[in-house]
């Protein structure tokens, strides 16, 4: 088969649309967490979907009507994070722990009350990308809308606060604003993710293809657009592969993400180096 | 009457049990250029935080051009430079031109675009009064700590503001860029009638630039020119003369 009789499939092309439109976002989200030091808030959030897939799964709804659900449950667990971060002191890495841990523990509960771990479950632990339904791909679309829309407006107040918080609050920042929606979306990309890398890996999305931009990005705005290039390229050449070879999607785009980092991490070591 | 830029009064700031400061009570009114020194753990940097509406006091009240800090919004009146950025991402991708535009965010409304051609004129006259046009598309992490401070202070004046903050701007800088740096603020001072109020070790320097001094240790010691500190029969008894001598040496 030809990739071009490849992308005749239907599923193929939805996978590539909203693999392609996740990770951009995953990617652009992503800088800002790693500067934050907040890297791992993507794996903490995708624990908590765990979760929130499980009670959905205890309850047997339907596959869309699982991400619904998981979003309001997931967005709250982010402004937990938050105010664990601002009220108990508590540093960025140690929220996440705190909440990701009862994600776990309440996923792993709910599993075992509904008779152990499902295929359903599996596929949302570990993403299938090629079963991705014509209304994900609605919702991906409209959350692209959403998300590149609110980081465009709040552009240059995400850069102050990712810089310096202090500085940003001394500029009039509301600093505590632009922390909410940047958690916020990110814990909305964090379910919609879960179908493209699956739960154990939605965080790699984040940080791969925004480690990679950072090692040779030569200002913001590149930053920015060399992650979501490297996203692109990562999800559209992993999907090809994987269907091409018949291997695990989700699982080849973070392997080709981190060949991409590795590539800019030695491009830029032998630049350094003569 | 002078207007106050920044007014501290009967100031208490509690830090894990103990009173980082003490019924801090000052003022700052237009065209001062204020040293705050003290020693290492004296609480400069919490009266800082403090003056800024970073730190809510436990007591007392803070005012920022009359109105109290933790409700100030005129944000486009101040500069603040913080001590030298230790926790600087060194992969941090901005550009210093990029860094020095955000000193202009206080000016917009939302949505706040900055870097515009309007905003070309400031950015362009901050960068040449640093000398780091330069440098300007060159990566704020991958600068020495010198480079690095002036490009905050650039951020810090890109606006104009009337009152500057610089919470010990020169601790990462050889003696000859602080020297230079030290002029720089002395120009904004005569020449722009910019209000200063700098916190620094470097008690030599500051009896040279500064019109009035403070020393705090958790309160303030002294308050007052640099006459009178260096006349003062009750601070060369406080200080010992030789630290005294220090500062007053250069005035």
């Amino acid at each position: 088969m030809t990739i071009v009789e490849m992308f005749q499939y239907g599923f193929i092309q939805r996978a590539l649309l909203a693999g392609s439109l996740i990770a951009v976002l995953c990617a652009v989200l992503g800088v800002f967490l790693v500067l934050r030091r907040l890297s791992l808030i993507g794996d903490g959030l995708a624990h908590v979907a765990f979760g929130s897939v499980a009670l959905a799964l205890f309850v047997n709804i339907t596959p869309l009507a699982v991400t619904i659900a998981a979003i309001p449950l997931v967005m709250l667990s982010s402004l937990g994070i938050l105010k664990l971060m601002e009220r108990a002191k508590l540093f960025g890495d140690a929220a996440v722990g705190i909440v990701a841990s009862l994600g776990i523990a309440v996923g792993v509960l709910l599993t075992g009350l509904s008779g152990g771990f499902s295929v359903d479950l599996f596929s949302y632990l570990f993403g299938n990308i090629l079963s991705v339904s014509r209304e994900e791909v609605i919702i991906a679309a409209l959350l692209f809308v959403l998300i590149i829309a609110a980081v465009s407006l709040y552009y240059n107040e995400l850069l102050a606060v990712t810089f310096d918080e202090d500085l940003a609050r001394t500029s009039g920042v509301r600093t505590g604003r632009i922390n909410m929606i940047l958690v916020l979306l990110t814990s909305l990309i964090v379910v919609l993710a879960m179908k493209v890398a699956g739960i154990m890996l939605v965080s790699s999305l984040m940080v791969l293809p925004a480690v990679t931009a950072l090692q040779i990005a030569s200002g913001f705005r590149t930053a920015l657009l060399l992650a979501a290039g490297c996203a692109l390229l990562s999800v559209i050449s992993g999907i090809i592969a994987s269907f091409g070879l018949n291997i695990p999607a989700g699982a080849t785009i973070i392997l080709i993400n981190f060949l991409l980092f590795l590539c800019a991490f030695l491009g830029r070591r032998r630049l350094r180096h003569g | 009457m002078s207007l106050e830029l920044l007014a501290m009064k009967n100031v208490v700031c509690r830090y894990q049990g103990h009173e980082a400061l003490s019924d801090v009570t000052f003022s700052v009114t237009a065209g001062d250029y204020l040293g705050i020194v003290g020693p290492n753990g004296s609480g400069k940097s919490t009266l800082i935080r403090a003056a800024l509406g970073l730190l809510p006091p436990d007591a007392g009240q803070v005012l920022l051009f009359g109105v109290e800090a933790a409700s100030f919004r005129q944000w486009r009146r101040l500069g603040y430079l913080p001590q030298s950025m230790r926790q600087l991402n060194p992969a941090f991708p901005a550009t210093v031109e990029e860094v020095v535009r955000l000193g202009l965010l206080p000016h917009k409304r939302f949505p706040r675009r900055v870097g515009g051609r309007r905003d070309t004129p400031a950015v362009e006259r901050a960068l040449e009064a640093l000398g780091i046009a330069g440098i300007r598309r060159k990566l704020i992490g991958e600068l020495s700590g010198g480079q690095q401070q002036r490009a905050l202070l650039a951020r810090a004046i890109v606006g104009r503001p009337e009152l500057l903050i610089l919470d010990e701007p020169t601790t990462a800088l050889d003696p000859e860029t602080r020297e230079r740096f030290y002029t720089l603020l002395e120009e904004l001072h005569r020449e722009g009638g910019t209000t200063i109020i700098l916190v620094t070790h470097d008690t030599g320097s500051i009896g040279s630039m500064a019109s009035r001094l403070i020393y705090v240790d958790r309160k303030i010691i002294f308050d007052g020119t640099l006459d009178d500190f260096c006349h003062s029969a009750e601070m060369t008894a406080f200080f010992g003369e030789a630290s005294q001598h220090l500062i007053c040496h250069r005035h």
